[in-house]
């Protein structure tokens, strides 16, 4: 019987061609919104490193002025200072541990007629590429063994690995900044983590570094950061190294710790820690330390903000308004068809034979006007992308997702069902005799 | 076999009560050729209405080869309608974007049968009504008697019980008219009973047992004994 349907369904279309384009293009424009606004609302509040946000912590230590918090209302710093920061790297008490920050450098191409530019890098110790499971394209991270010996290398992105040597390998080969040589010893694939959780403080949603060498170089170098640099206590005369010993913060922790008692014993040695610094003056505030798991931290710096729930919501409202109409259009049809209806009864059809011919036309509808949403999501989000140009995480939304594409068209199904529900009870209650009477 | 006990049809609308059947009793017997005639609204299509389970009465007892209709659910009354009752409408009632074939099978779908009984069932009744070559024709392609002479396959293919027929020739030219009279008086010949409204005297003189409905009450009933004598016979 349902090949009958169907059949019956795709002639009723196409009989009412107008009616029936008005209806799967009210699905398929509420589906759209929806779930641009859903795809949007999905990767910017996704968990970037599901397999591990439990594992891995932001350190937060306060090492902030007596008479005020960092932040209302009684919120430990954001960042590390380098004394903080280097202390605990060289206690090692977590299975992995990174220290980072965002730098500028300018690159000086060896190919002769290109011009010097600048990027975007990233000074950060060993661990970094183990713990935030960055992918390689070629090569690997540098070792520990590299961090305390000094040595120049580096790693590319793969955006990076394409402008500077054209994207060929180029584990061994070295790149100059600031007139400096670095050898690269690895090359990532894209890796676009959105947020971008390992430092929010320099954009959730900026696009990762180009670039990335030794913390310990950067620091010999006197590299400065590029991020946020915040102070409470006026810093000492005598350059980059006066500005190493201040209270400023400008760098970001992260710790990896497999389990919860791990937590606790890294929690406590955090504790000790800025207790034995207290004994050197240092810290005048209560003990306020803290480590935030990944989705901890991105709730804590509201990187997900109120204003995409409310768009949310708005989408939410419209499509269920695009379902109203198609209620409404499902309603006109049916009755225009009442005669059709009514004869189908008295030739021994039952309600229940009518109600399933009714749906199935209905689950056509849907899933036209799934497939047509799809297309219009494709749409949105390629009209999102011209919005925010440049920001390449957007780039990336359209090449997105079995998951959506499916959740779409079911969702424009389950739609154009609930909104026949009433029609095609109404449709079920045309009595028999009436309406071929009326024909 | 059909019969009804004082059945009475009250229609309600904005508080105005008609009774369109008053206390109408009837039996009609197997293979029986009846016609009903009677003034406009003297409650023909009610009786014949009711008579094809596609509304209720107020009340009374009707009782359709031999099992009694009241109480039975939607579930079996449309199998009743769809096994054991073809319908022929005044207005063809052809479903436009459908072609004569998927016309005829509409019943035939209903009742669940294979796609090979269905295209045999189809075929045979086509040819009955002479119009073996239009398969494939849409209802608008053909001309009103042909139309009819569709709307008769289609009650055919169930090969039902009975035959309701509400005014057949109604919308045909006399020569149409005398050709459906004629099929439908084949098809009785082959034990189908048939109850046919009809403002034409002389085709309801043609049927053997002759009612006359007036006020929603059989008000004469006349039977040809003589064919009767001589179909029994
Ligand atoms: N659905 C309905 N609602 C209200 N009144 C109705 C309805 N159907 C029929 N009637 C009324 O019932 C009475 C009998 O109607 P019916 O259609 O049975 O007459 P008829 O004998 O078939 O007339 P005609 O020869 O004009 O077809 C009429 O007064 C009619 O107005
Ligand atoms: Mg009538």
């Amino acid at each position: 019987m349902l090949t009958y349907y169907i059949k019956l369904g795709l002639l009723s279309i196409r009989k009412n061609p107008v009616l029936s384009a008005l209806m799967i293009a009210a699905i398929a424009v509420g589906i759209g919104a929806c779930m641009t606004i859903v795809t949007i609302n999905y990767i910017m509040g996704g968990n970037p490193i599901p397999h591990k946000s439990d594992n891995l912590y932001y350190v937060q230590l306060d090492s902030w002025d007596p008479d005020e918090p960092a932040e209302e209302p009684n919120e430990p710093p954001r960042q590390v200072t380098y004394i903080d920061a280097t202390a605990l790297l060289a206690a090692g008490k977590a299975s992995r541990q990174v220290v980072s920050y965002r730098t500028v450098r300018v690159v000086e191409p060896e190919v002769k007629d290109q011009l010097p530019f600048t990027a975007n890098t990233r000074s950060t110790t060993a661990d970094f590429f183990a713990m935030f499971d960055v992918p390689f394209l070629f090569g690997s991270g540098w070792d520990k063994a590299a961090d305390d010996s000094l040595e120049q290398v580096a790693v590319l992105s793969r955006d990076m690995n394409e402008q500077l040597f054209g994207g060929e390998n180029s584990v061994g080969k070295q790149v100059t900044m600031n007139g400096e040589q670095y050898r690269v010893t690895g090359v990532l694939d894209n890796w676009i983590p959105v947020p971008k959780y390992y430092d929010v403080t320099t954009g959730a949603f900026n696009d990762p570094e180009e670039i990335y060498f030794p913390f310990s170089i950067s620091i010999a170098n006197e590299v400065s950061g590029d991020g946020n640099t915040n102070c409470w206590k006026p810093i000492d005369d005598g350059g980059f190294s006066a500005f190493l010993n201040s209270e400023c913060v400008w760098m970001q922790m992260w710790v990896e710790l497999n389990s919860e008692s791990e937590k606790t014993s890294y929690l406590s040695f955090m504790d000790a820690y800025v207790d034995s610094q207290k004994l050197l003056g240092r810290f005048p505030r209560p003990l306020n330390n803290r480590l935030s798991n990944v989705e901890e931290w991105l709730i804590n710096q509201e990187v997900v903000d109120e204003d995409a729930q409310v768009l949310l919501g708005l989408a939410i409202l419209f499509l269920i308004v695009c379902l109203l109409n198609t209620i409404g259009l499902l309603l006109a049809k049916i009755m225009r068809r009442a005669g059709e209806i009514g004869l189908r009864r008295a030739l021994g059809a039952t309600k229940g034979a009518m109600f399933s011919q009714q749906i199935v036309e209905a689950g056509i509808i849907g899933l036209s006007g799934g497939i047509l949403g799809v297309g219009m999501t494709w749409l949105g989000l390629r009209a999102i992308e011209r919005l925010f140009e440049g920001v390449s995480f957007i780039e990336h939304l359209v090449s997105m997702d079995w998951v959506m594409v499916l959740s779409a068209v079911i969702l424009a199904i389950v739609s154009a069902l609930l909104a026949a529900l009433y029609p095609t009870w109404r449709a079920c209650n045309i009595q028999p005799a009436s309406q071929i009477k009326a024909q | 076999m059909l019969s009804m006990q004082n059945i009475s049809k009250v229609f309600t609308t904005d508080s105005v009560q008609t009774h369109a059947l008053r206390e109408f009793s009837l039996e009609i017997d197997e293979g029986d050729f009846v016609s009903v005639t009677g003034p406009s609204g003297s409650g023909k299509t009610t009786f014949l209405n009711i008579a094809g389970l596609l509304e209720d009465s107020t009340s009374g007892a009707y009782r359709l080869d031999g099992e009694d209709i009241s109480g039975l659910g939607d579930k079996e009354r449309s199998r009743l309608r769809n096994e054991k009752i073809g319908f022929i409408f005044q207005s063809f009632n052809l479903i436009p974007e459908l072609d004569i074939f998927d016309n005829i099978d509409v019943p035939l779908r209903y009742r669940g049968l294979k796609a090979n009984e269905r295209r045999q069932r189809i075929e045979q009744a086509i040819n009955t009504v002479g119009l073996g070559s239009r398969a494939s024709h849409l209802p608008t392609q053909l001309s009103g008697g042909q139309q009819q002479r569709v709307a008769i396959a289609r009650a055919l293919a169930g090969e039902p019980r009975f035959l309701l027929a509400d005014e057949p020739t109604g919308n045909l030219d006399s020569q149409m008219a005398e050709g459906v009279m004629e099929l439908l008086e084949e098809i009785n010949a082959a034990g189908t009973t048939i109850i046919m409204v009809t403002h034409e005297q002389f085709l309801a003189q043609r049927a053997r047992r002759n009612i006359f409905i007036r006020d929603g009450r059989v008000s004469t009933d006349k039977s040809d004994t003589s064919l009767k004598a001589a179909a029994s016979a």
